[in-house]
């Protein structure tokens, strides 16, 4: 392999590298001295993702099983950027005496993940794109079930993994299909064969089914619940930010690039997926009271949004989707950073126990309302430009009826964001989560996601770069 | 040529000021932060006078039209290549006049905030919000293109919501300011909708370009219809709703008399001047659009406005919290203000409602600001807002008495205060298309006399009740703005606005209609006839008095008679036969209505997570159940 080859995929070989040298780390640190692998591993993923934005070439590898662009590169680097934010977010958790000895079994395992990721998203042909899915979720299943003295969280890993087996087996049938039907599973030559017949939509549908599942959308999402509430905060963060957003590029890509022909069959199927999922998703979310679950519900709305974008199948519909993703990263990690911190130093998970938080925590409290502003889609914070572009791109294609559902389901939203928002600021508490001073990693993780959400909002600079390298049709 | 690129400073100004008072407030006394937010905005006042002076006093006129100017515009966001999103100041004879109105009203109502506000927790807090609030309504008015203006209508939106809650500890102000919030939310949905349809077609979003005869073009010639209606028609009541929303019209009206609950220089500046006039300058920003590619949605308008007013006056007569006759009677003059956009035409003397309907919303500014801000003198006083425990306080607040005497003068419509001439325009725009609403209209004039008199006499006439302290006047920094706004209500309506603000922007010559203003000026005295012989003084004295006067016994008969019919009317058919059944429909019906829609949605959520069982099998199952289905709608339905 020479240089040119490295260049192509250093995402995938340089992270393998700061696996590699965790493991290193780790063989050498004292039993008692294991916290000195978080500053270690820390600073290996920060010079990772900063190599990671030097200009570097694109092209295919490995006969075309490999690819990247410049569009993928950038989505990586936006993974790299939501990954680092949640290793500063679960510093402070990792120093607790219970986590002592397991500390790189996590920063391993978190970040073999990541490396399935990018493989996955950087795939040719369904083989690679299956291993790289593979290799994201088997990792996650494992993270899942890190707190495994708590019940719920070795039920969470039981449940993960059973259902992303049925799920992968389900995908694999539709794969197969695909095959059987065309001959092969370079990505190429499938859009080249495609042929609209009974089998062919049977395997395409299993196919959506198995993504589906990974980016939670209803009537695939029953496992969010119970293992975004079992896992630990900081994995769940990772699933519903990172996973997911990694899990939505490829397919958007795969339907753009693969299913191109098919655009009609699957803007209607995205069109069910979609009602369902928004309109699902808000009305659970409206009556969880744990934070975490309940984040999670909002995350399965926020993931019928995304499909409004991949509808739009334009130039536009990919931009607004790339920018959702960017803006949901630094909103949802905003506001599960805010969870972790509290959860982390007090135990407390339930909404009732933010009442009157802004008394005692101005500062967190007000970093949630923003955060939770932005999820809602409020003017002018990022995320409302993020769900304006996506509307745009349904429209375009005159999917109205569909925006105007939408813009319903943004609207209800709206009410239970302005719950919590409600509970710290306005409901009376006797007792509110005392008063406490967070780590100096997490302030920096909490410092970036605001500088996030408003960087993001108000350059546009940001915008005009996706695109720039985005496609349609 | 003229240079208006320091109108930019009227909107940093206020930001500026935001910044600064929320960030550092908390670091000054609150008396400095008070008097640093009145001079920011009085620079921006000045600015605003500034801009209008040189706009339509200096700036030459292109064949006779006043022009519309680009002071900034710069492109923000490439959207696609044809359309792009941009942030400026758009100069026309609208945004002017509104931009004297908002820094008018909102420096007064800082002015004054530094007396009624003293010793409040939280008063920097208060100037900070109150500085954001204009800096978005600011921002709104000067917007370059329809998408700005929906951004800062949201931010209007949101510093309403922290005004409005500013008692945070009241549960009754937490609840109100978060009806407000979510029901304007609700209306903005229509208006993002819309927005997105008019930027769709016409490939734009600068009023430029919608409005001018490209953009009227295109939409007119839209053949598209959805559910028989033109696509133009649907775009632009969706932007109507929204604006509906803001400017409270039936049956989206439900949040302002709520929205009391905030502080009471709040009501003035959100509730009486720049707020709630936003969905009437957002359809006389779109009325070209409005009149040429869709005259059914200006017919929807007239009506909604039309019956606003009414059913908002009705209400007011049944009021006893002094803010809310005050609500109630803005919904109402909003209603005039959309009645008289809706049965308006385009261009020189068929523009009169257009005309009309910016007039009043200008002499309206004026004219509920002061008296706003002389029921908070009132509050302030008595501590209360009920006027059963006011009365007689006509001795005691003598500047507030005065001032408030002349507002309600000029709402009654009285010659030649300013509420006469704007609402005589209105009136006889309405008389020229649409007689319904115009005999509306003056059944209106003398309700809205009525109202503001029957408050009148209540509080400053009438038996006085036990005050626990003696009730004293405010200070000087509240009755300065008092004055101001009442020489403000008293001259105003000499303004030549015929000449400054028409819907082509070419000057044109307006008459008095004596066939309406004298009718118009009766129906008024009328109304203040029946309220000033019902609630001078108790009805039991007003008929001893009528005995005691003694002569021809047919004389006293007669009088005895015609105030009995004066209170069976008023008492008994007004109050008992409409007003309460109008409240009742409005707080069973129209709130039940919009609770419903919170309720259903409940407890669809409650049934349905039945199915979020935690069993892994019933996962399973409906997952394959799913995929099975999804595989057989494509497979068989799908074509």
């Amino acid at each position: 392999m020479n240089l040119d080859q490295f260049l192509i995929m250093r995402h995938e070989l340089l992270l393998i590298g700061v696996v590699l040298l965790v493991l290193i780390a780790e063989l050498f640190i004292k039993s008692d001295k294991k916290h000195h692998v978080i500053p270690i591993a820390l600073i290996l993923f920060l010079l990772y993702t900063i190599v990671g934005f030097l200009p570097a070439k694109t092209g295919v590898l490995f006969g075309g099983m490999y690819q990247t662009s410049e569009l993928v590169i950038l989505f990586k680097n936006i993974l790299n950027v939501a990954v680092f934010i949640i290793l500063l977010q679960s510093a402070s958790w990792l120093r607790k005496d219970i986590n002592h000895e397991r500390i790189s079994e996590f920063y391993i395992i978190l970040l073999s993940s990541l490396i399935g990721m990018n493989f996955m998203i950087s795939a040719g042909d369904f083989l690679m794109f299956y291993l790289g899915l593979e290799t994201a979720t088997i990792p996650l299943t494992a993270l899942a079930a890190f707190d495994k003295y708590k019940n719920k969280s070795a039920e969470a890993g039981i449940k993960f993994i059973l259902s992303s087996a049925l799920s992968s087996g389900i995908l694999l049938f539709g794969l197969s299909i695909l095959y059987g039907t065309t001959g092969s599973i370079y990505f190429t030559e499938v859009a080249e064969k495609l042929v609209a017949s009974p089998l062919l939509v049977l395997g395409f549908i299993f196919f959506v089914s198995g993504m589906s599942f990974k980016i939670s959308l209803v009537p695939f999402h029953f496992w969010t619940a119970d293992v975004y509430e079992g896992a630990p905060v900081n994995v769940t963060s990772f699933l519903s930010v990172v996973s997911k957003g990694a899990a939505a590029f490829i397919f958007m890509v795969i339907l753009f690039t693969v299913f191109k022909s098919l655009s009609n069959m699957w803007g209607d199927v995205l069109y069910l997926l979609s009602i369902l999922t928004m309109t699902i998703g808000n009305l659970f979310a409206m009556r969880q009271k744990n934070m975490k679950r309940f984040l999670a519900f909002s995350s399965i709305a926020q993931a019928g949004f995304i499909l409004l974008g991949i509808m739009g199948a334009s130039e536009l519909g990919m931009t607004s989707v790339v920018y959702f993703v960017l803006v949901y990263v630094f909103s949802n990690l905003a506001a599960f950073g805010v969870v972790s911190v509290i959860s982390d130093k007090t135990g407390l998970e339930s909404m009732d126990d933010y009442n009157g938080m802004y008394r005692t925590n101005p500062k967190l409290s007000l970093i949630m309302m923003l955060a939770l502003f932005s999820l809602a889609g409020i003017p002018p914070v990022a995320g409302f430009f993020g769900k304006f572009f996506l509307f745009t791109s349904a429209a375009s294609k005159g999917y109205y009826w569909l925006v105007l559902i939408a813009v319903l389901n943004a609207t209800v939203s709206l009410y239970y964001y302005l719950l919590v928002v409600k509970a710290m600021f306005i409901n009376k508490n006797d007792a509110p989560i005392a008063k406490f001073k967070s780590t100096f990693t997490d302030r920096l993780a909490l410092i970036i996601c605001v500088a996030g959400i408003f960087a993001i909002g108000f350059a546009s600079p940001i915008y005009e770069l996706i695109r720039k390298l985005s496609f349609g049709l | 040529m003229i240079n208006f690129s320091y109108t930019i400073w009227i909107l940093i100004i206020p930001i500026f000021m935001f910044l600064l008072l929320g960030l550092l407030g908390m670091k000054f006394k609150p008396i400095i932060s008070g008097v640093l937010g009145t001079i920011g905005l009085g620079v921006v006042m000045l600015l605003s006078y500034y801009a209008a002076y040189q706009y339509f006093f200096q700036l030459p006129r292109i064949d006779d039209a006043y022009q519309q100017i680009l002071a900034h515009n710069i492109t923000w966001l490439n959207l696609s290549a044809s359309l792009q999103i941009k942030m400026g100041v758009f100069i026309d004879p609208i945004s002017v006049m509104m931009l004297v109105v908002v820094s008018t009203v909102s420096f007064m109502v800082h002015l004054y905030s530094i007396g009624y506000m003293k010793g409040e927790k939280g008063f920097q807090r208060f100037f900070a919000f109150l500085s954001l609030f204009t800096f978005s309504m600011l921002g709104l008015v000067v917007a370059t293109n329809i998408f700005q203006m929906y951004i800062f209508w949201e931010l209007v939106g949101v510093s309403s919501f922290l005004l409005i809650g500013f008692y945070y500890e009241r549960p009754s102000a937490v609840a109100a300011s978060k009806k407000a919030f979510i029901v304007t939310r609700f209306a903005d949905l229509g208006f993002l909708v819309g927005i997105l349809l008019l930027s769709y077609y016409t490939k734009s979003f600068d009023f430029l370009n919608i409005t001018g005869p490209v953009g009227i073009e295109v939409t007119r010639n839209l053949t598209q219809t959805f559910l028989g209606m033109s696509v133009a028609t649907w775009a632009l009541l969706l932007i109507f709703m929204g604006g509906a929303g803001k400017s409270a019209m039936f049956p989206l009206h439900i949040w302002l008399p709520d929205a009391m609950e905030g502080p009471t220089p709040v009501s003035a500046l959100i509730h009486a001047a720049t707020m709630v006039v936003a969905g009437v300058f957002l359809v006389a920003r779109l009325f070209p659009l409005y009149s040429f590619a869709a005259p059914d949605a200006l017919t929807v308008i007239a009506y909604v406005g039309g019956f606003t007013s009414l059913f908002a006056a009705v209400i007011a007569c049944t009021q006893f919290d002094i803010k809310r006759v005050l609500a109630f009677s803005t919904l109402s003059q909003i209603g005039y203000m959309m009645l008289a956009l809706g049965v308006s035409g385009y261009g020189g003397e068929k523009g009169l409602g257009y005309m009309a309907s910016m007039f009043h919303l200008f002499t309206h500014a004026m004219f509920k600001a002061l008296l706003f801000l002389g029921a908070g003198s009132i509050i302030h006083a008595v501590h209360s807002n009920y006027m059963n425990e006011m009365g007689g306080l006509r001795k005691y607040l003598p500047i507030t008495h005065l001032t408030f005497l002349i507002a309600c003068l000029t709402i009654a419509g009285l010659f030649p205060l300013s509420g006469f001439w704007s609402k005589d325009e209105i009136l006889a725009a309405a008389y020229e298309h649409n007689k319904l609403l115009f005999m509306v209209e003056y059944l209106v004039a003398g309700l809205t006399a009525f109202y503001m008199f029957r408050l009148y006499f209540r509080v400053f006439w009438n038996k006085e009740p036990h005050y626990h302290h003696k009730p004293h006047e405010s200070p000087l920094v509240m009755t300065i703005p008092l004055m101001f706004l009442a020489i403000a209500s008293i001259f105003a309506g000499f303004l030549p606005f015929s000449k400054m603000i028409t819907s082509d922007r070419l000057p044109f010559e307006s008459e008095t209609n004596l066939m309406v203003a004298i009718p118009s000026v009766a129906i008024g005295l009328v109304g203040i006839l029946i309220a000033f012989l019902l609630y001078k003084k108790d009805n039991v004295r007003v008929e001893k008095i009528v005995k005691g006067l003694g002569g021809v016994y047919t004389t006293i008969y007669n009088k005895f008679y015609i105030d009995e019919v004066y209170m069976f009317v008023t008492k008994k058919i007004i109050f008992n036969l409409i007003s309460r059944p109008v409240a009742w429909f409005d707080r069973h019906v129209v709130d039940g209505f919009m609770n419903g829609i919170a309720g259903v949605t409940v407890l669809t959520s409650r049934k349905i997570k039945g199915a979020q069982s935690g069993q892994l099998q019933h996962y399973a199952f409906f997952f394959v159940l799913g995929a099975i289905a999804f595989a057989l709608i494509f497979i068989y339905l799908w074509q």
